[in-house]
């Protein structure tokens, strides 16, 4: 009787699973974490569907969906394609924000916009400019009071997407960048001079203690925190502002993406040079291990809504919109997920 | 002939109803569970960390070149750190905590000792994460005043970020002396009182009696705590990270930055990409074996101190 009953209910929950999927599960990039908390809290409110993000960081995100043991990964570099080809299917990415990256800093006595070019800052950072009243920099900024003070370069000590997109950017407009320290985008690097401080908030701390320090942080955090921040000149010679979001929009609409949009965007030809998508990754053909077509209908779901209204969240909390080519490759990638061959 | 000790009887008393046998074998058993863990532990960081043996070889203990963007990974730079930083603690930590504990067992009046001894046990139990607030809060600027002088003096144009060496093994020492303190004043108030009295009976002054009389007797139990000391500033992670500056390369200065062998997979670990993930775990596993070596090493220098007579 006992075992009847037990087989009754088992019966019981599998049919209830498979008619309404309830939660879906992530993990990965923790720069876009507070847009996704935003977008899951809205996508929960609007159709009862939980979403959890775990906020692990972009490689162990990856790891997470070759392993399968989410159901999308965030992350904020593409994968390589020897992590395409470790992993047991075809994965597509859907872009789903740009991140901005700018240069925060700390002089006493100096409260105008500086201006940089990708240039000076690559000498910063490799050590050849020492002083902020180096002729490089007053050239640049000839209004600004430039102290004779040291310069004290801070990075990233954690392997993180805002650095790769940093150091993307300088390896491409500085040769010795490119030779010395890195080509294209990199999480971690050997950085020639400087302190490193942990996360977003320990950079933008040492930055702010540090009387003559510069750092680079993601536009919403220096914005939240009220950080002093430069502007970057662009590959057509005009100085951009990193807060505005049209310019970083821009930047993305700039590029010919591939159609898996797996690219670097810095130093676009227009718009804010320093700046990268962050994408969500799931597989191609959600048939596989025990998910069933329910749960793929509803990742698409998630994902279609995250591209149309999930955008509107985007410049409210400081992050670019996929707009443009962006947007059209990433919808047609989203569209490209099939059950078993089967269109969602 | 040799005379024959008797042995002893096995289960010479209680009953023999074989709860003793079952009560052996969980004991064998859940025993045998911490050894097998602790292979395990050994044989996943060797697995884990092969990738990164293979490619570097040698050059993976003795190699200065830690450059992720071009995919070499050589750990000297975080093995010299973590042994900068570890001795360089216990040089600051040992002198003073050692004395804290003398003043605490033998100076101190007994209204004032109790006090002072639970104040130095809570400072071990302040969370890592806390002394690295403090690290950054209190003892980074303080450094910084001391680089902004040191600056307008010799005039060596240095940023002074307050971060680095000096400052890692400052909160590393702050870190260890509770833990050197509480084991010295223990095996220093557990010095038979005969060994004072006789002392004074020679006439011996207060000094020598400390010196010939207890620290003699004591020095096993203490270095046993300047062991657990440097364990902790061996394996200690997030306070570090967050003061040394974290830079891939041997300190050259005592305010360079530089980093350890655990605070760069701390730092490293969550967006470690397949090359860089193995290098991390293969510096977990020699942590693991310094850790071994410390500690062995540790046994037999206790041993060699212990006076006779009193194993």
């Amino acid at each position: 009787m006992k075992k009847i009953l037990l087989a009754g209910l088992v019966l019981a929950a599998g049919a209830v699973s498979a008619q309404s999927v309830t939660s879906i599960l992530g993990s990965g990039a923790s720069a876009p974490f507070p847009l996704y908390t935003e977008m899951f809290n809205s996508y929960a409110t609007l159709t009862g569907v939980k979403v959890n993000y775990a906020s692990k960081g972009s490689g162990g995100g990856r790891a997470d969906i070759i392993a399968r043991n989410v159901e999308f990964a965030g992350s904020d570099a593409f994968m390589t394609d020897t992590e395409l080809k470790s992993a047991p299917g075809a994965i597509v990415h859907v872009p789903m924000a740009l991140v901005a990256v700018v240069p925060t800093y700390n002089i006493p006595g100096v409260t105008t916009q500086l201006k940089f070019t990708g240039q000076l800052l690559a000498s910063i950072y490799l050590g050849d400019i020492k002083k902020w009243n180096d002729p490089a920099i007053v050239a640049l900024n000839k209004t600004a009071k430039l102290p004779d003070l040291a310069i004290a370069p801070v990075y990233r000590s954690d392997s993180s997407g805002t650095t790769a997109i940093f150091v993307d950017f300088l390896s491409k407009v500085s040769s010795d960048w490119a030779s010395k320290v890195s080509k294209g985008p990199q999480g971690s690097v050997k950085w020639p001079v400087g302190t490193g401080g942990p996360q977003n908030a320990g950079v933008v701390g040492l930055v702010r203690q540090t009387p003559g320090g510069i750092g680079y942080a993601e536009v919403t955090y220096a914005k939240a925190n009220k950080l002093q921040y430069g502007l970057i000149r662009n590959a057509t010679g005009k100085f951009v502002d990193g807060g505005d979001l049209n310019e970083i929009a821009a930047a993305s609409d700039a590029q010919s993406l591939p159609d898996d949009t797996r690219t670097s965007i810095t130093n676009a030809s227009i718009g804010y040079p320093i700046s990268g998508f962050t994408w969500i990754l799931v597989y191609k053909d959600q048939k596989y291990g025990t998910r069933t077509k329910d749960q793929a209908k509803a990742m698409v779901a998630l994902l279609r809504w995250m591209l149309t209204d999930g955008q509107k969240l985007n410049n409210k909390l400081d992050y670019g919109q996929i707009d443009g080519s962006a947007l059209k490759k990433a919808q047609k990638n989203v569209e490209s997920i099939t059950f078993g061959g089967e269109k969602l | 002939m040799t005379p024959t000790i008797p042995t002893p009887p096995r289960r010479s008393f209680g009953m023999n109803s074989g709860s003793d046998n079952v009560f052996r074998n969980i004991i064998i058993g859940l025993s045998s569970l911490v050894l097998v863990a602790t292979v395990l532990y050994g044989f996943v960081l060797i697995v884990g960390g092969l990738p990164a043996f293979q490619r570097e070889g040698i050059g993976f203990l003795f190699g200065l070149n830690w450059d992720p963007g071009k995919g070499i990974y050589q750990a000297l730079p975080f093995i010299a750190g973590t042994f900068f930083t570890a001795f360089g603690a216990l040089l600051l930590a040992v002198p003073l905590s050692v004395a804290a504990a003398l003043f605490i067992s033998e100076y101190a009046p007994r209204w004032l000792a109790g006090p002072v001894g639970s104040a130095i046990e809570l400072l071990a139990a302040i969370p890592s994460v806390v002394y690295g607030l403090w690290g950054i809060f209190v003892l980074i600027p303080a450094v910084r005043v001391f680089q902004v002088w040191f600056v307008s003096v010799t005039g060596v144009p240095w940023p002074p970020t307050g971060t680095g060496l000096m400052s890692a093994v400052l909160i590393l020492a702050v870190m260890v002396i509770p833990f050197i303190c509480a084991i010295s004043r223990d095996v220093i108030t557990l010095v038979p009182n005969d060994q004072r009295e006789a002392a004074y009976a020679l006439g011996a002054t207060k000094w020598e009696v400390i010196r010939f009389g207890i620290l003699p007797y004591a020095r096993a139990g203490i270095l046993g705590g300047v062991i657990l000391g440097l364990g902790r500033a061996i394996g200690e992670t997030l306070a570090v990270t967050m003061v040394i500056g974290n830079a891939n390369v041997i300190a050259s200065t005592p305010f360079s930055s530089t980093a350890t062998m655990s605070s760069i997979i701390a730092s490293n670990f969550g967006e470690a990409n397949e090359t860089l993930r193995p290098a991390l775990i293969a510096i977990g596993f020699m942590l693991l074996v310094f850790s071994v070596i410390v500690n062995v090493i540790a046994r037999i220098v206790i041993t060699r101190l212990t006076p006779v007579g009193t194993r």
